[in-house]
């Protein structure tokens, strides 16, 4: 089931899928099970002889298992080597860094693109909805079918960082240190409006055809585009979209017609078009959900420092960017608020940068440092090297 | 010895072993490490720059980013031990409200502040008649942080208002020795350059 492959010249990397059998179901929020459970994952790194260096990193909406290595479809580089890679934060090297993607989505996990085992067919929308918990859940099964007993860190931004966050609050005993960035321990009203706007875009697609769309032959490409452009209006904060375009034109003058005339809208466009070829509509739908229907206090008797009571043993570093408006520092402060509340031991840092939620990807050495440190004292107390 | 040091030192004094400190302005977390490695606490700092923050981190202490006028009370009552906030009331916008929630959050503080009633302040405006520039006030008054100086009497007055008790008190000025005094009397309101308290909210 493990084969070995190489994708990165640098990065030594393992994984496929993981298959449990149907004996071992993913039991689900919405009161059902999921079987046969199937993860798809990479591993980064060498798990040491005690089994105290693994790393799980949780991947946001759209990203999937490929953080450091080359994307089988896209054939670009991962999508987190800024920090996972030799002589960076998270280091194969020193740590044994574990992918996978979530269930619900279309790189090799269980999925509305997945077959059926009792039908024979695609899911489809009959595929069950899944939540936050659930990824979390399937995560977890991977991690002990690996062997791996104590996470030394987990680690995500994004929807990642409310995977993190609910490990905290299910699998605390499970894990040494956390790492939270960009997040949310709620989706909020504008949160689930924008996501709203993605979802009735893929919907109205005639081509989505009721989600049944793989049986007819056809993807309602031209809905997961709008969904995808629509998101990322939302990654980026308006002083770097006036920074990156501004009103520059894509050619000399107006058209005086409906053409892509702004740099802006060329931009757009490309973002979308070049989603549809490695995402699934339907997946896009299901993990929407799945983030909507994130309330971690909610579960928790409406007091999120509850979540969190169980989880003072672990070390928690909680990051946020100035301009992010997806996911606000103000979402971050309230996360600390509820850890501090809980007696858990949190360090927060607000970093300085007009890139907004998309920082998380980019050049942002005050990141990497934060990172560094925090990672750097906690094999500390591990005892790792 | 500098100053600096000398006012970690008696901090150090007055933190018992294995306590929970929440350090406020807590820089680039040197006291904290200090407290750490020779008192075992289990700390967490509070720090408005991000250089702070980040090496506080690198450290490997527990530190928050944030505003101690703001950001105190995202923390639970009595949460902590000690609260330590060394030579920034002054600086804050609400003194009176964080000393209030200093001893909110936690069960004693320990505050220094630099005393605007010592002989060379008031010397200085006496003689020059012109803000004072000392050793312990070092900066010009338009580009000072302290702006919310008090004297020692006033910080007692301050004290009493919040119902405070003063268990210790030591008047640390350059070049001499701390000395334990008693902040009431009159004659320390001129001697003491910088005050050293341990406070606790009255039974």
């Amino acid at each position: 089931m493990r084969n070995l492959t190489s994708a990165s010249p640098e990065i030594e990397t393992r994984g496929d899928t993981w298959r449990f059998p149907m004996d071992q179901p993913l039991t689900l929020d919405s009161g059902g099970s999921l079987a046969p459970l199937e993860i798809g994952y990479r591993t980064y790194g060498t798990l040491n002889a005690d089994k105290s260096n693994a790393v799980l990193v949780c991947h946001a909406l759209t990203g999937d298992q490929y953080l450091a290595s080359t994307h089988p479809v896209t054939g670009k580089p991962g999508w987190w080597t800024r920090v996972v890679g030799p002589g960076l934060p998270l280091d194969p090297g020193r740590h044994f860094i574990i992918c996978t993607n979530v269930i619900g989505g279309c790189m090799g996990s269980s999925g509305p693109a997945s077959t059926n085992p009792v039908s024979g067919e695609v899911y489809g929308l009959t595929f069950p909805v899944i939540t936050i918990a659930d990824m979390v859940r399937a995560q977890a099964m991977l991690v002990e079918a690996l062997g791996i007993e104590t996470l030394f860190a987990v680690v995500g931004c994004s929807m990642g960082g409310m995977q993190v966050l609910q490990w905290a609050a299910d699998f605390p005993e499970r894990m040494f240190s956390a790492i939270c960035i960009a997040a949310a321990a709620r989706h909020s009203a504008q949160n689930i409006a924008f996501h709203e706007v993605g979802r009735a875009a893929i919907m109205a697609d005639p081509d989505w055809r009721g989600g049944a769309y793989e049986a007819a032959g056809v993807r309602p490409e031209k809905g997961l585009a709008v969904a995808r452009m629509a998101a990322h209006i939302t990654y980026l904060s308006e002083a770097a979209l006036q920074r990156k375009f501004g009103r520059e034109l894509q050619r000399d003058g107006l058209s005086w017609g409906f053409d892509t005339d702004f740099q802006v809208e060329s931009y757009l466009r490309h973002q979308g078009a070049s989603f549809v070829d490695r995402f699934d509509a339907n997946s896009y739908l299901y993990i929407t959900r799945a983030l909507d229907y994130f309330d971690l206090a909610a579960s928790h008797d409406g007091v999120l420092a509850e979540a969190f009571v169980r989880a003072r043993h672990v070390r928690f570093c909680v990051l946020s960017f100035s301009s992010d408006w997806l996911y606000s520092t103000a979402e971050s402060r309230d996360i600390v608020r509820a850890l501090n509340a809980a007696g858990c031991r949190a360090s927060f840092v607000e970093i300085e940068t007009d890139k907004g939620h998309d920082a998380i990807f980019l050049d942002e050495p005050a990141l990497d440092s934060a990172l560094r440190g925090f990672l750097a004292a906690a094999a500390e107390k591990r005892g790792l090297s | 010895m500098s100053e600096l040091r000398e006012d970690f030192r008696e901090i150090l004094q007055l933190v018992t072993p294995g306590a929970r400190v929440l350090d406020v302005g807590c820089g680039g977390g040197e006291l904290l490490e200090l407290l750490t490695r020779e008192r075992n606490v289990d700390g967490q700092g509070l720090e408005i720059s991000a250089q702070g923050v980040a090496a506080c981190l690198a450290r490997g202490l527990a530190v928050v980013q944030g505003d101690a006028d703001r950001d105190l009370d995202n923390f639970p009552t009595r949460a902590f031990d000690v609260a330590i906030l060394s030579k920034t009331l002054q600086q804050m916008r609400d003194p009176r409200r964080v000393l209030s929630e200093l001893l909110r959050v936690a069960d004693h503080a320990v505050v220094s502040l630099p005393n605007f009633g010592h002989w060379r302040v008031r010397w200085a405006l006496l003689a020059h008649g012109r803000m004072p520039e000392t050793r312990a006030l070092p900066d010009p008054w338009w580009s000072t942080p302290n702006i919310h100086l008090c004297t020692l009497k006033d910080f007692m007055v301050l004290c009493d208002d919040l119902d405070l008790e003063v268990e210790i008190c030591r008047a640390l000025s350059e070049g001499q020795k701390p000395r334990r005094i008693d902040p009431r009397r009159p004659i320390e309101n001129w001697r003491a350059e910088t005050a050293l308290f341990l406070l606790r909210r009255k039974a």
